[in-house]
Formats: C-alpha cells, structure tokens, sequence
C-alpha cells in the first residue's frame, strides 16, 4: 500500500530557543507540539497518534504522551537519530492510512548547547553494545567518523575543502535573514577553509552548530487537512534505509540515502530534476555532498562540482537547500536535525519562507536526512513533499 | 610541520561475553578475526553470530596484521593530543577500525602500508593499531 496522497501536514513548529538552561527537555517537547497545534488550528484534544525518538526523555512516547495529558490510540518511538522525525512523518502517513490514527503529533526537543554534548565527545551509548569494545578505545567522535568519510571522499573523487566549503557558504547566505539563526554572518569559502582544522580534512566551519531547542509537526488526513486553514502539503512518497559496515565489506562514499531516496522517488514517482527545493541534512558539510550524490541530484563522485559557485544558494543555483540556515547555521536541536529539515520544507511549499530565500512556484519539496554516524552506521530517510 | 604521535590514554574496551579471545590474544600480539564455518565469509567487528547468513558457528582465525588504510581523521582539537583515527583493510578483505600509530600523523595517507601493533588501554586489555611499515 503507498501511502502517497494518503495524508498531509497541517501543523509546523520551531521552537525559537537556541539556549534554554532553564527549561526542561519535556517541556521543549510540550512547547513545541502546543505551536504545532496552534498552526494547524487543532487542540491537543484532536491528537490521536503520538511519534517520537530517543531525545524525548524516560519511556520515549509513553514519558511524554503523559506529561502532555494526550490520550492517543497510536504510539511510534523509531530512533534512527537524526533522522527518525523524517521517518516518523512517513510513519504517520502510513498508520493515517491504515487507520490507526486521524491526527498524528511528532516532537523534537533537546538541550545540547546547556548539556556541553557535541560531536568532539566520545558518546557513552551505554552496555551490551557489540560494536563498542571494537570502537570506543580508537576515540570514535561524531566529528572524526564524518571527517573520514570525507577524507575518502576527496581520495576517491578528488573533492576538495573549497568545493565542501561552498555548502556552509550557501547555508551562511540563507541564515542572513534568520533572526533565529545562530550564524547570521555570510561566509565566504576563504572563511571557512582558514578556520582551525578540527579533524582533517574538516575545518570548525564544515560542522554544524550546537544549539538547544526543539519542533513539531502534525500529520493528519488530507480531508481534515482540508477543513483546517493552512495551505496544504501532501506527503507524495518516502524511503528509509539503513547502512552500516556490512561485517567489514567497508564502502564509506554512499550512504544510505541511495536505497531511501530511491524508494521515495518510486513511490513518489518524480525524479530528481523535479524537485524544487531540498533540505539535506547537514551536520556537516560532507553530509551534504554524499547525500546529494545518493538522491541522483548528480552522479557519485560529481557532488563538489554541483555544490561549487553557490549551486545551493537560493535564487542562484539549481538547487536551493536549507533555506533557514540549516544546522549548519540555524539550528540543530538535540544534535538532531531531521525536524528542522521537514519545517522549512514544509514552509518553501506554502510560500512562507523568507522572501529573499523563497523559491518562487515551489511545488516539489524533498527532506533528507542521516542519523547515527556516516562512517559506522546510520539510518537514512527521504520525505517527498508536494503542494495542493 | 610534523604533528609527532604522542603517547594517549585509551578507554578500556568494555566487552562482552565471546569477546574475551580476541582481547586475550591481542594482550598476547595477535589479532583476530572471524569466519563462518556456514558461509566461508570472513567479518569484522568479530561476532558469535555470522552477519552474512545469520549462522551460530564463526571460528577465530589468526590475520597476518598487514593491510592498508581505508581512510584516517586526524583529530585535532578534541583532546589533550592529536591522534590519528582510521578504518584498515587487512590483507584478508575485512576493514576495521584503528588508530594508525608511531608516524608522523601528518604523513598518513588512504592507500598506505601499515602493520598491526599492539597498545596498552586504561584496562586489563591491550588492543591492535597500526603503524607504517
Ligand atoms: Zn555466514
């Protein structure tokens, strides 16, 4: 059963907050699923279908369905990091249109910047991991997994740091007109490569930024989509996949985002070149390059020349991506950045983006996103979005 | 500019049960791999239970500890020294992650030569990295 036309989304929400020492991470969660409600038009009330991942705190959906005093008939705790709130929206369409649930809520709410947790630390994913003796003594960071994959990259394909660089840049013009942003500054590609090498081949300026903070959204069926005032986005089609070391069979260049894209644009049944606007999910800029390669908007190996001379700069190049900022320069809550990839697709087709970073006639959108670690393992999961 | 390989603290490999041989025979110079008597496949990150075919019965086989670099990071402002993380592919066709050692980090490169070498961890247990030959 496809799931294309069966549901839309009605309600958005991004919480403003980049530091919040002084609010709880449910409380983020709460706040975040109440301005979704409030766009869509609809009360908690209305919610029958709850959707979350591992940044929620205690028992995931059970912790916080209680906390927010909902009373659902469906619960979905997928954790694919990163991405798990692209995979959620596809979740729902599919208990939407298998009748599990009519108005489905998914959250995202974490305090990173408050906590000190970044990508520099070695996480503690805690015992019985089977991988972990294998890994933790070489001091695995989020940071060095993708600078690895990155530093294959430029071996295999001749990528360069200026060609990586041109994606923070396009991300730095877009967040110009962010007044939530955390980097408002515009870049230039001189910019990024002469800031500190942190793990060869990436410098400081190919990460993302560390920000507290949260989002929602609301998935419901397109008939109370309808009733409801917002423009409507239909979800068209979507893809997850995962990728991993394959016992040892190591190929770092592609990502899952060649089986999940691939998927999505089957069920969607578009192509690449249909797409009007992309939020790539961007931890770093190597994320970008590798993913945009996997989703066919170029061949493997051509992503440096696609991205190069403001290729994803709004109004400039072919492919407009991240028009908020991305995590590169806006926001990435939680160290998750999977729900501020659907929000500002979600914004691009109802025309409420920034007017300088609005793509005119936007009725295409795709959300990208990668969660876990390039390197190891990671889950991938592709949105195709459509307006009306 | 050489960024010389200073000696570093290692986490203790925190493992679990059928893990023991392979740290017990690292703390006696020797890595090992493992293969599955079902499907002949080789894997790495060693398991009871074989990733190809899901079958119960994987053996410990011995590597030559000779392979070349995957890729590598090395990690510069993340700690109290720089130190080289890498992904080797042994001689034997599985890749696993290391750290490439006793070189100056700055000349490590994808493609080059290295040899297994054992170092010490805040634990009981030594673990394999590797060095240029
Ligand atoms: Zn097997």
């Amino acid at each position: 059963m496809s799931i294309r036309g069966k549901a839309c989304i009605a309600g958005i929400y991004e919480h403003p907050v980049r530091k919040a020492p002084d609010l709880s991470v449910a409380q983020i969660h709460a706040e975040a699923a109440r301005g979704a409600l409030e766009d869509a038009g609809l009360s908690p009330s209305d919610v029958d279908g709850y959707f979350c991942a591992g940044d929620a705190p205690g028992l995931g959906a059970l912790s916080m369905v209680e906390y927010m005093g909902l009373d659902v008939r469906h619960m979905d705790s997928t954790d694919t990091g990163g991405s798990s709130y692209i995979i959620h929206v596809a979740h729902a369409a599919q208990a939407i249109a298998a009748g599990k649930c009519n108005v489905a809520l998914v959250t995202l709410g974490g305090r990173p910047r408050s906590e000190g947790v970044s990508g520099a630390k070695v996480r503690n994913w805690g015992p019985n991991m089977p991988d972990v003796p294998y890994e933790t003594p070489y001091g695995p960071l989020t940071l060095n997994q993708y600078a690895m994959v990155a530093m294959r990259h430029m071996h295999e394909f001749g990528t360069t740091s200026e060609q990586l660089a041109w994606i923070k840049v396009a991300a730095s013009h877009h967040a110009q007109h962010n007044p939530h942003a955390v980097l408002r500054d515009v870049l230039s590609v001189e910019d990024v490569v002469a800031s500190p090498m942190v793990a060869d081949p990436l410098h400081r300026m190919d990460c993302c930024v560390v920000s507290d903070g949260g989002g929602a959204v609301i998935v419901t069926r397109p008939e109370i989509a309808a009733s409801l005032g917002q423009p409507k986005v239909a979800v068209r089609g979507a893809g997850e996949a995962h990728k991993g070391l394959n016992g040892g069979r190591v190929d770092m260049t592609t990502s899952g985002a060649a089986r999940s894209g691939a998927a999505a644009f089957e069920e969607a049944g578009v192509k690449p070149a249909d797409i009007k606007y992309a939020s790539i999910y961007d931890s770093f800029t190597i994320t970008v390059l590798v993913q945009l390669e996997d989703l066919g908007f170029c061949r493997k190996g051509e992503g440096g020349r696609f991205v190069a001379d403001g290729g994803l700069i709004s109004g400039v190049g072919r492919l407009p991506f991240n028009t908020d900022g991305g995590g590169l320069c806006n926001n990435h809550p939680a160290n998750r950045g999977g729900m501020t990839k659907v929000i500002e697709a979600v914004r691009q087709l109802r025309g409420e983006a920034h007017p300088a970073v609005q793509v005119p006639g936007c009725d295409l959108a795709l959300a990208q996103g990668t969660g876990g670690s390039l390197a190891t393992r990671h889950g991938s999961a592709t949105l195709i979005l459509e307006r009306g | 500019m050489a960024t010389p390989d200073e000696p570093r603290s290692m986490p203790a490999p925190e493992i679990n049960p059928g893990d023991e041989a392979y740290f017990a025979a690292a703390n006696e110079g020797r890595l090992l791999i493992k293969r599955c008597t079902a499907c002949g496949e080789t894997h790495f990150y060693p398991r009871a239970v074989c990733p190809f075919c899901l079958g119960g019965e994987t053996v410990w086989e011995e590597s030559a500890g000779r392979g070349s670099v995957y890729t590598f990071s090395v990690t510069r402002r993340a700690g109290p020294t720089p130190y080289a993380i890498a992904f080797v592919t042994l001689d034997e066709g599985v890749s696993m992650m290391t750290n490439i050692v006793d070189c100056d980090l700055d000349d490590i490169h994808v493609g080059q030569r290295v040899r297994v070498v054992f170092r010490d961890t805040d634990g009981e247990y030594r673990v394999p990295c590797f060095a240029p030959e």
